[in-house]
């Protein structure tokens, strides 16, 4: 067991801090607003590689794990970064490996190596699709080419228009839109299909958890920077112990969504290897990538709502108005956390897999069907 | 990062569920709710002489606390009486941390065999959050110390052969900077014991100690230096030493009860959405709480004293299992409120036991209170509030 970053985790951890530092951050997430996208800091991303990163080297990419990725999306949650970088990189990882394992062949209507540069941007429908539309696709109003799942057939779209013009204004000022499945490319049908996509939706799980971790802990830093600085009856309103306990619930709170969002990754990346995970609650062990990836988007969702709860209310009156920078991130941690599902339901969902035989001790792995295997690169 | 526990402790976990699976009957757990004494000398012996329990030890031999942690996790799951032997253990691991030879001699060789216990004597009538205050005192005479006054929670007591004394040895200093630590033999003249019964099965006791005479050996730590010993000692009880995993028994009981109890909706209560969503919460929690746990224990492995990640994983741990509980209560009903024995009781009496239980679980051991005060100012940095 080791719970420190590797040595290549501690220096992607570093590079990219310091790149969401300086070219993200509120300000860039006031310009970008109400959109959620900054095209020039975009830009800049590209430069880093990270687009393609988490794509194997057999296939192009920078060859990182999931692990590695979980590292870039907690600096980029940290410093609320308007880019679409999470989708974009589950989505790259999905077309990478459709091509090869599912046998699909390059997609035609994006080329790869524009995916892998980031000039082509590609996002992800994460919400079953119906009647032909995918609805509230997370970075529908920026990806040029969204992936679906449409009933069994993976697919590509092919918009008529430019995505930005159907952005839908939300409370996260996410790059949400709808997209029109009428014109696609499929890309693989059947239960392969649907595999690959569920495990690509349970990396998007992963890395935006990974996001609201980081999220929820500059939330925290902001609450205590600014109870350390105001002062209310001649002393700092961070004296009080009412305040103090309102944020000292956090740091717990945000380090286990942050160890169960790193234990999933861990999981996935095993399960990418071959390694089969176990599903024992009766004595808590768990090493199931899919039921991992779902613990760990409800606990870093509830973290963050916390964290940016808590971090506003002891701002005052002053946390409500649009100067101070904690009602930005506020409005984005419900947003993730909620743009796929109500946690409730992801919990039902999650008690399929824990609970999937109600008459057998417990739910040891043997559902290892090619749907817990991994088939992302 | 690898969230596996490694080759050795997978092994060392191995051998303790083999050992669980054959010496933890249902006479052991029973006679532990019984008698309210969460502590079986003859169980303990035994998991002694299957070599288990060196490694039990904080610091001590060639265990690591991973292996520690493991051990106590496995018998908190398993619902085993532990609660003696992870006293007992802490003792032994501050006497190894900062005994003397004569107290490895005297006491910790005793407590390897797991058939001697300690207690730990800290809180009194008037002092237990701020037990910096207590007013034991302990006054040098030759060669030997003089103690007088009265400790509470002092649980074990009954079944000890050792308590070690937390005493003011210092009335002219700062509160913390007079105190001074002892390890005293239960059978010594002027030591009384009278039981406190509790709300739900544990039994613990106060403790008097009239004129009780030590000799100068039994000190542990210096003079005065009684602050540093509790440090020691606090850093291995929160998180490591067991106490973080209620739920997991817990969530057990609950869930095999829901397969089969029949839902007044129809169906049994294992279709009911609600009941679906808060055991997924629960095994979520448990998750949460086995990693923040497993922290404060890797950091111990890895040669800290991981204080405060032990806070975090008792707050979290802790609030998360009374929550799981009244759920449970809740949605078990009237049978839910029958007990160990009664007929038709929910889960054979456990939501019963656990919502007896609960309540003590954010006082022991550090209150919430105290805890979120240590996170407050030494983590985030907040001035002192009181």
């Amino acid at each position: 067991m080791d719970l420190n970053l590797t040595e290549d985790q501690e220096t992607i951890r570093e590079v990219f801090a310091a790149f969401f530092d300086a070219e993200t951050g509120p300000a860039h997430a006031r310009e970008a607003e109400p959109v959620g996208f900054h095209p020039a800091a975009w830009e800049r991303l590209l430069q880093t590689g990270a687009p393609g990163m988490g794509v194997a080297e057999s296939a192009g990419g920078g060859g990182a794990s999931l692990a590695d990725l979980t590292v870039v999306a907690t600096e980029a949650g940290a410093c609320i970064a308007p880019l679409p970088l999470v989708d974009h990189m589950v989505t790259a990882r999905l077309l990478a490996a459709s091509g090869t394992t599912l046998g699909a062949g390059a997609p035609e209507v994006v080329p790869l190596d524009a995916v892998l540069a980031g000039t082509a941007i590609v996002g992800l429908a994460v919400r079953p699709t119906f009647d032909g539309i995918a609805r509230t696709v997370p970075t529908g109003a920026v990806a040029h080419r969204v992936v679906a799942l449409d009933g069994e057939r993976l697919v590509v779209d092919r918009p008529s228009g430019d995505p930005a013009d159907a952005h839908l204004p939300n409370h996260g000022c996410l790059p949400m839109a709808h997209r029109d499945l009428t014109d696609v490319e499929v890309l693989a049908e059947g239960p392969d299909a649907v595999i690959a996509f569920e495990r690509a939706v349970d990396e998007w799980r992963t890395l935006t958890a990974a996001t609201l971790v980081g999220m929820a802990r500059q939330a925290l830093v902001l609450g205590v920077d600014y109870v350390t600085e105001r002062e209310q009856f001649d002393r700092p309103v961070g004296s009080f112990q009412a305040v103090q306990h309102l944020l000292a619930d956090l740091p717990g709170l945000i380090d286990g969504a942050h160890l169960l969002t790193a234990k999933a990754a861990w999981a996935g990346d095993r399960a990418t290897a071959g390694t089969v995970g176990t599903l024992d609650v009766d004595a808590n062990d768990v090493t199931d990538f899919p039921a991992l990836a779902a613990m760990a988007l409800v606990a870093a969702g509830e973290a963050a709502a916390l964290a940016t709860d808590r971090s506003l209310h002891v701002h005052g009156g002053y946390g409500f108005t649009e100067e101070y920078d904690i009602q930005l991130y506020y409005r984005r941690a419900r947003a993730l956390a909620y743009v796929l599902d109500d946690p409730a339901r992801e919990c039902r969902r999650l008690a399929g897999m824990l609970f999937a035989d109600p008459r057998g001790a417990s739910a040891h792995t043997d559902h290892a069907s090619p749907a817990r295997q991994g088939v992302a690169g | 990062m690898d969230f596996s526990l490694g080759e050795r402790a997978d092994a060392f976990r191995a051998d303790v569920r083999a050992f669980l699976d054959e010496h933890l009957t249902d006479e052991v757990i029973h006679r532990m709710h019984a008698t309210g004494t969460f502590n079986d000398k003859d169980f303990n012996g035994a998991l002694a002489e299957a070599g288990l329990l060196a490694g039990a030890v904080p610091g001590y031999g060639d265990r690591d606390p991973i292996e520690l942690y493991v051990l106590f996790n496995e018998l908190e799951k398993a619902g085993a009486p532990y609660d003696g032997l992870a006293v007992t253990m802490l003792v032994a691991g501050v006497i190894h941390a900062v005994g003397t030879d004569f107290h490895h001699t005297e006491v910790l060789e005793h407590l390897l065999t797991g058939r001697f216990n300690c207690c730990l004597g800290y809180s009194e009538p008037d002092h237990g959050s701020d037990v910096a205050a207590i007013t034991t005192r302990a006054v040098r005479d030759g060669d030997e110390w003089v103690i007088d006054g009265q400790k509470m929670w002092t649980t074990m007591a009954h079944e000890a052969d050792w308590v070690i004394l937390l005493t003011r040895t210092n009335h002219d200093v700062p509160k913390h900077k007079g105190l001074t630590m002892f390890l005293v033999p239960m059978d010594l003249p002027g030591i009384e014991i009278q039981p406190v019964t509790t709300m739900a099965s544990e039994r613990t006791n106060a403790t008097f100690y009239d004129g009780v005479r030590v000799d100068d050996r039994w000190r542990l730590g210096e003079v005065d230096g009684g602050w540093a010993v509790m440090g020691v000692a606090l850093a291995f009880e929160r998180g490591v030493m067991g106490g973080t995993n209620p739920a997991v028994p817990l969530l057990r009981h609950f869930r095999r009860w829901a397969v089969d109890a029949p839902s007044p909706d129809g169906g049994t209560m294992l279709d009911d959405p609600l009941l679906r969503e808060r055991l997924a919460r629960t095994a979520m929690a448990n998750q949460v709480s086995q990693l923040l746990t497993l922290r404060a224990a890797w950091i111990a492995a890895t040669g800290g004293l991981p204080g405060l990640e032990g806070s975090m994983a008792k707050l979290y741990a802790t609030e998360r299992y009374q929550q799981a509980v009244g759920w449970f209560q809740q949605m078990a009903g009237a049978e839910g409120l029958l007990s160990f024995g009664a007929d038709g009781a929910a889960a054979d009496g456990w939501i019963d036991y656990d919502g007896r239980h609960s309540p003590v679980m954010t006082i022991y051991g550090g209150t919430t209170e105290i805890n979120r005060n240590n996170v407050a100012e030494r983590h985030l940095g907040l001035p002192r509030s009181r």
